[in-house]
């Protein structure tokens, strides 16, 4: 049931330690405020899910919370690599990063079945490549009418799921337009969950009949924070930052200059520098 | 002469490759430069997706990411992720994947997951993302990359995406129905798939460049094909509308 909260307390109810966590976002609306509270209040062991991590994720590894990441594309986008989480696999620092690994079809999959309450997800994919050969948890089944291998994975069960997205009304009713990614299976997936919005309104207005709506009786905290997707973006409100995915690279590639950043940008911030970044990178929303 | 790039004859060849009745899922990078250069030229109705979902969309600028808002923006429609996998790309419903790639092999398999040991990586790369199922249901793939002997090797440390295995027969002995890998444009020369082996053979080579320059940046013994042409040099249009979508990418990613 939705219940309105800060942000702080809404990550101090709903995230625990050795917690399984998704933070989704493709690309669009990735859920930054609401994950640097997570960096804040400093939850250690953590299992992180996301098909496409990013900077965010990054930062959570470099940080040395982050016990074990699946994923199916791991980089800053058109830009490189994930130079935390790189070091954190190639050399263990600060902490060896486990990996479970899968394609993008296999991790859709896998949200859309734990939203649907199945115990796994079934899928024509992983023919001739090895990551079923590292990755124990790529198993198949035979398709008991046509006698076809297909591949599968186990359906994805958060603990807590965590989104940004564009509206809530009054009742708690989270509206997410654009690119929807698989925020809405994640939310439905997971045993609780954390939801940011830009703005709060008395009613949706005029909508499309199709907008992707999440009841309030499907969602758990929900936080009014301006801005809170960036550097990503949320569609009518404010653009991708992709200055700042760039200058990430070089942030990112020293421990000390990252830590220092960190230290500056999250650690002694709260979640209202947000609603300046929001005002910083506003469009003119029509 | 014009003037132009080893990148820029790679983008063009590519490019050229594209027709108004394709439906192509859009690798980022190189992939989206070549597609987006064929629309904005000689294939003005080809349909272009995006795995965020974005069905025929119609970018002014280059996405720097697969999920960018322009391309939500110019689409006919927005599909959720799962969708993407489940009805358009397993569907069947897409006739050319665009995929680049860190390393490749003579039979058109690529490796985007990590050099060195898989548990204990020398690099680790970015990971297969849609590749390995791309690259089994469209029904052909395109592959664009830069020679070079760390990118084109005997032997890959992994495979993230089949293209055609060991040789003839590999797909179909996998159960899998799609043509695989039928181009390799690279800024040297264009490979396609021998009839009889599968194995990559060069085809046609772009203007002065030479046969050992070619194996020079080729892990393995290079191929020809029988009648190897010449690769077109790219025209003042091409490389005028290339150069103007780079240019206007860069100031908007600069913003």
């Amino acid at each position: 049931m939705a219940t309105f909260m800060s942000l702080s307390d809404a990550i101090a109810a709903n995230v625990r330690d050795g917690d399984t966590i998704a933070m989704e976002g493709f690309t669009h609306l990735i859920p930054y405020a609401a994950g640097h509270e997570v960096i804040r209040q400093k939850r250690q062991d953590l299992t992180l899910i996301r098909m496409t991590p990013d900077i965010l994720y990054d930062q959570l590894i470099g940080m040395g919370q982050v016990k074990k990441l699946v994923f199916s594309w791991a980089g800053n986008p058109g830009v490189g690599s994930l130079h935390r989480m790189r070091e954190a696999v190639e050399s263990g620092w600060p902490r060896k990063l486990e990996i479970e690994e899968h394609s993008h079809a296999a991790m859709a999959n896998a949200f859309e079945a734990g939203a649907a309450n199945l115990p796994f997800a079934v899928f024509r994919g992983y023919k001739g490549v090895d990551l079923p050969k590292v990755n124990p948890r790529i198993k198949s089944v035979t398709c008991p009418y046509t006698g076809e291998v297909l591949a599968t994975v186990p359906a994805v069960r958060p603990d807590v799921s965590i989104i940004h997205a564009l509206r809530a009304d009054r009742e708690g009713n989270v509206l997410l337009e654009g690119i929807v990614g698989v925020q809405k299976e994640a939310v439905l997936a997971a045993k609780r969950s954390v939801i940011t919005v830009e703005e709060i309104v008395d009613d949706f207005g005029p909508r499309n009949a199709n907008a992707v709506i999440l009841p309030s009786w499907t969602v758990g905290a929900v936080v009014k924070v301006p801005g809170g997707a960036h550097p990503s973006y949320a569609q009518g409100y404010y653009k991708r930052d992709n200055a700042f995915y760039i200058a990430w690279d070089a942030i990112a590639r020293d421990r000390a200059t990252f830590l220092k950043w960190m230290e500056e940008n999250v650690m002694s911030k709260g979640p209202e520098a947000f609603a300046a970044h929001a005002r910083r990178f506003a469009v003119a929303a029509a | 002469m014009t003037d132009y790039t080893p990148t820029e004859i790679m983008t063009i060849g590519a490019a050229r490759l594209l027709g108004n009745d394709d439906v192509c899922f859009v690798g980022i990078g190189a992939p989206s430069a070549a597609c987006n250069l064929a629309r904005l030229t000689h294939a003005p109705k080809i349909t272009l997706i995006y795995e965020s979902g974005t069905l025929s969309t119609r970018p002014t600028v280059l996405p720097l990411s697969i999920g960018d808002g322009e391309l939500c923006d110019t689409a006919l429609t927005t599909v959720p992720v799962p969708e993407m996998f489940r009805y358009w790309l397993q569907g069947g419903r897409i006739t050319v994947g665009f995929l680049g790639g860190a390393q490749i092999d003579r039979f058109a398999n690529l490796n985007t997951t990590v050099v060195g040991p898989y548990d204990n990586p020398r690099v680790r790369l970015p990971g297969g993302g849609g590749a390995p199922e791309i690259a089994i249901h469209c029904g052909q793939i395109f592959i664009i990359m830069a020679m070079g002997q760390r990118a084109f090797m005997d032997k890959l440390p992994f495979i993230t995406s089949l293209g055609h295995g060991t040789g003839k027969g590999s797909r179909e002995a996998l159960g899998v129905k799609t043509k695989g890998p039928t181009q390799l444009i690279t800024d040297l020369c264009i490979f396609e798939p021998d009839a009889a082996t599968s194995e990559l053979t060069v085809t046609t080579i772009h203007p002065g460049v030479t046969r050992e320059q070619i194996q020079a940046n080729c892990g393995w013994p290079v191929k020809y094909a029988e009648n190897v042409r010449e690769t077109p040099a790219p025209t003042e249009t091409e490389l005028n509308v290339l150069r103007d979508l780079h240019a206007r990418t860069k100031a908007a990613h600069a913003a």
